[in-house]
């Protein structure tokens, strides 16, 4: 009978697959000093044996406690026996191991480096992407034992970063060596600050791993550059965008009555708030589409920067035709008018306009080059709405109409085009399509009533390089001025960018006063 | 000349001396005008800022003087605005940019004037302290000197104007290609000055001003001559503005305005006379800033913003573009205004001011003096 019951238990104990690490090590655990603490955390985790994960995942817990050199688990149930598995009642006076935040730390990197060894394939891969970071001298033994074991190659990746970077702190310089060969290929900017130390004699005393190191921290910055350099590409390329989209509209109308629009950044700011607005109605009253409030934006904000650019033409801008310079004052009345209404309306601070779920996130080309999904659609959006303002100037009547009115007004007028009528549809349609513009803006910038203030000298000066009245002009200077101001910027900060893009158009202007693409034909002023 | 032989005698031959001209500038009625401004402005507000007793009915507040300082200099823009605009028919959006000019270099000696009596107690402008720096700027060098400043506030501006100018009016950049120009210059310059490291007091510009000359800033002896040495400065521009408008060289520029190509086929060069008036527009917009400076204590990156120059803009226009009494009416009006709404209707300013930007252009292309005389011309056929 008692030897059943010993077989039993036995078979209870194999079951439950309790298994403890070195006892000592155990007890040192609840050891009075810390660094004896860590080290013995450490020393468990290099040892990598079963059990070690319950044990410090209890430590983490706050639920490992100890009274005179025994250790209790308390797993939310029982009070067990740390070293032998028991169910037992927890002492009197027994206290939980006091953690602090160096000891989470410690525990945290033992606890990802013992779950290499899990099963679970997934378990194990994002174990190996926290060690990525932070990975202290103390584990090298181990990763050098996980990456003995591992099968799967992205994981092995990871596992062989990670072990070298754990052992660019080895005492034997050819380790050493060996780690900051491995760590040459990984381009990522974590990297190269690790190895940066290296490079100099006081970080490192051995002259081969030296050189090794500067090798690796030159490669590392050239592959980082390139990515920096792509990174201020794609988001001049967006921003590029934008500016298409102001411009575009400023462009037409520009070409067409020959004035500045200077509310034109006003209709971008109703196309945001359109887009808000939309926002708020899917919120109210379909919260299961609220996903797909921007595609029902675009629409409204068209047509309704469109209908306040007709009123606008049709009550001010008519009336002032030949006058250029009155228009520009005009127009920044009417500039001043609705920004002043938009704080009235929706007040003077900026509202919230989330992007929708599947326009959020990005993806990843190089470990510093991360593609934002909301940049991409925009870049497409821009790249769509120019194709429609090209087939519409192109290919329809209207679009003949509006270039003719752009080439000669009058001789339009002479052979029975309605000029009256074609520059109110081409104030509508630049409107229009600075109200998409103004929907693109609200997914990437903050949408407030002077939202839209800073884009007309920007927009503006697309036009002026680009020429007036051509669509492949505003496009290649719109994506050039985005791209070479981003790239200045990189270089020289956002006001010195900005200054000296302003100087180089006035220079380009001397050259090339019609822009970089004339209207051909013979004009004289006036 | 024929202005000039109806009030003067003419010397029998050769050229008539410049005093003469400059005095044959002004009609009886405009001279009897100007110096009523004169007496107003140097004897009648001292005597009842300084003898009335503040509960009487006529005294003149200290707010009043400094609102009616500011809203001097403001006149002055709105002339040098003039100039250029109802003159040259060249419509800057950066006048903003050459007022802020000459305030911050006249701003840079009342800095130096603070000495020690700063926050920090150093020699160094509060604002350089705070940066940790250790020695003043070489742009900084010669600021305590009164003439040194004076000089740059006519320089900087001038300098400034002439390299823009000379590059966009020799490529013929006119029109709204150059007021759109003149706008982006503005706000560059702005956001250069918004920065700390430019060694302007970035954000907060310059204030907290203690002494000009040695005397103290506050005191209503000082404020009252700063006051004076304003209505000077804007009758002397005046009278100057009258002569040259009148001048050969205001007529070709006014011929420019009207066709500048033909004026081109007939011989002139565009180019200087443009360079010239825009030059010389600049230099008075410094003047007004270094006056504005000490009277309202203050000078920041802000008044480069690009609003504050189309609002020069519409000064002149309200007032009467191509007339020398419609901007200091216009600068007048519209300020007055703004002080007025900014403290009852503070919500509706911006409404206002867009408005009067539609309703003018549309209505009133030829502002009040136009109305004016309209309304006269109206009375005289009613009677004739």
């Amino acid at each position: 009978m008692k030897k059943r019951l010993l077989t039993l238990l036995l078979l209870a104990g194999a079951l439950s697959a309790w298994a403890a690490p070195d006892p000592a090590l155990v007890r040192q655990l609840a050891a009075d000093d810390n660094s004896d603490k860590i080290a013995a955390i450490q020393q468990l985790a290099a040892a990598a044996e079963p059990g070690t994960t319950r044990l410090l995942q209890a430590m983490a817990d706050d639920s490992l406690y100890a009274l005179d050199g025994k250790l209790f688990v308390f797993d939310g149930e029982n009070t067990l026996d740390a070293l032998s598995g028991e169910t037992v009642e927890l002492p009197e006076g027994a206290d939980t191991i006091t953690v602090n935040n160096r000891l989470r730390g410690e525990l945290a990197n033992a606890l990802a480096a013992l779950k290499l060894f899990d099963d679970d394939r997934e378990v194990r891969l994002s174990a190996a992407q926290e060690l990525q970071s932070n990975v202290g001298a103390e584990l090298a033994p181990v990763l050098a034992k996980a990456k003995a074991a591992e099968k799967d190659a992205e994981i092995l990746a990871l596992l062989v970063s990670a072990h070298a970077k754990a052992s660019l702190q080895d005492a034997d310089p050819a380790v050493r060596l060996a780690a900051v060969e491995a760590l040459a290929s990984v381009n990522t900017p974590a990297v190269r600050s690790l190895l940066l130390p290296l490079t100099e004699a006081a970080g490192e005393s051995d002259a081969a791993v030296r050189n090794a190191a500067v090798a690796a921290v030159k490669s590392i910055e050239r592959s980082l550059a390139w990515g920096d350099t792509l990174a201020a590409v794609f988001t001049g390329l967006s921003l590029g965008s934008i500016l298409l989209l102001a411009a575009l509209g400023l462009a037409i109308t520009y070409g067409v009555m020959g004035i500045i629009n200077m509310a034109h950044g006003e209709l971008l700011m109703i196309g945001a708030y359109s887009a808000y607005l939309m926002q708020s109605l899917f919120r109210s009253q379909f919260p299961e589409l609220i996903d797909w409030y921007l595609p029902a934006a675009i629409p409204v904000a068209f047509f309704t920067a469109a209908a306040v650019g007709v009123l606008m033409e049709r009550t001010v801008i008519r009336w002032l035709y030949g006058r250029t310079l009155e228009t520009l004052l005009a127009t920044w009345g009417l500039s001043l008018i609705l920004i002043q209404a938009a704080r009235v309306i929706f007040g003077a601070q900026n509202v919230e306009v989330s992007n929708p779920s599947w326009m959020s996130g990005g993806v990843e080309l190089l470990p510093n080059l991360i593609l934002p999904w909301n940049r991409v659609i925009i870049i497409g959006f821009a790249l769509f709405v120019l194709f429609l303002v090209w087939v519409l100037m192109n290919k329809t009547r209207l679009g003949m109409f509006v270039r003719a009115v752009t080439q000669n007004r009058a001789m339009a007028g002479c052979v029975g085009v309605p000029t009256a009528r074609i520059d109110t549809m081409a104030f509508a349609l630049g409107a229009g399509i600075a109200g998409l513009g103004g929907v693109a803006l609200s997914q990437i910038s903050n949408v407030g009533p002077d939202m839209g203030q800073g884009y007309i000298v920007d927009s503006f000066m697309v036009v002026v390089v680009g020429g007036v009245g051509q669509l492949a002009g505003a496009v290649w200077a719109a994506l050039g001025l985005g791209i070479f101001s981003k790239l200045l910027e990189g270089w020289a900060g956002a006001v010195i960018a900005k200054i000296m893009i302003l100087v180089a158009i006035i220079i380009f202007i001397q050259k090339r006063p019609q822009g970089i693409f004339a209207l051909k034909g013979r004009f004289a002023d006036q | 000349m024929s202005a000039i032989t109806s009030v003067l005698p003419l010397p029998a031959s050769g050229r008539v001396p410049l005093t003469l001209r400059v005095f044959a500038a002004l009609d009886r009625k405009a001279w009897i005008a100007l110096g009523v401004f004169l007496a107003l402005a140097l004897v009648v507000v001292p005597v009842l800022h300084l003898a009335v007793p503040p509960e009487s009915l006529f005294h003149v507040s200290t707010y009043a003087i400094t609102l009616i300082g500011k809203i001097m200099c403001y006149a002055l823009v709105a002339v040098a605005m003039d100039l250029i605009w109802g003159y040259g028919g060249i419509l800057s959006l950066g006048h903003g940019l050459f007022f802020a000019l000459g305030g911050y270099a006249f701003g840079m000696y009342l800095m130096r004037q603070i000495g020690r009596d700063g926050s920090y107690q150093s020699d160094l402008p509060d604002f350089m302290v705070f940066l940790d720096w250790k020695e003043l700027p070489w742009f900084w060098l010669g600021s305590d000197s009164f003439g040194w400043a004076a000089f740059l506030v006519l320089a900087v501006p001038a300098i400034v104007a002439f390299v823009f100018g000379y590059f966009a009016f020799r490529s013929r950049i006119k029109g709204v290609y150059f007021s759109i120009i003149t706008q982006a210059l503005t706000y560059a310059a702005m956001l250069l000055f918004f920065r700390n490291e430019t060694g302007f007091g970035g954000n907060n510009g310059f204030t907290d001003f203690k002494r000009i000359l040695g005397y103290s800033i506050t005191a209503p002896e000082t404020r009252l001559v700063l006051f004076g040495l304003t209505a000077i400065a804007l009758a002397a521009t005046l009278v100057f503005a009258a002569w040259l408008v009148k001048s050969k060289f205001g007529r070709v520029l006014t011929a420019i305005r009207d066709a500048e190509s033909r004026v081109m086929f007939i011989g002139y060069n565009p180019l200087w006379y443009k360079l010239t008036i825009w030059v010389i527009s600049a230099v008075l917009c410094g003047i007004a800033g270094a006056l504005y400076v000490p009277q309202v204590g203050i000078i920041n990156p802000s008044e480069m913003s690009t609003a504050n120059s189309i609002e020069i803009a519409i000064w002149v226009a309200v007032g009467g573009r191509g007339t020398l009494i419609g901007p200091v009416i216009g600068a007048f009006a519209v300020n007055l205004a703004k002080s007025w709404f900014t403290v009852s209707f503070p919500e509706y300013w911006l409404f206002f001011l867009g408005l009067l930007f539609i309703v003018v252009t549309l209505l009133l292309p030829q502002g009040l003096v136009g109305l004016w005389k309209k309304i006269m011309s109206k009375k005289q056929g009613a009677a004739a």
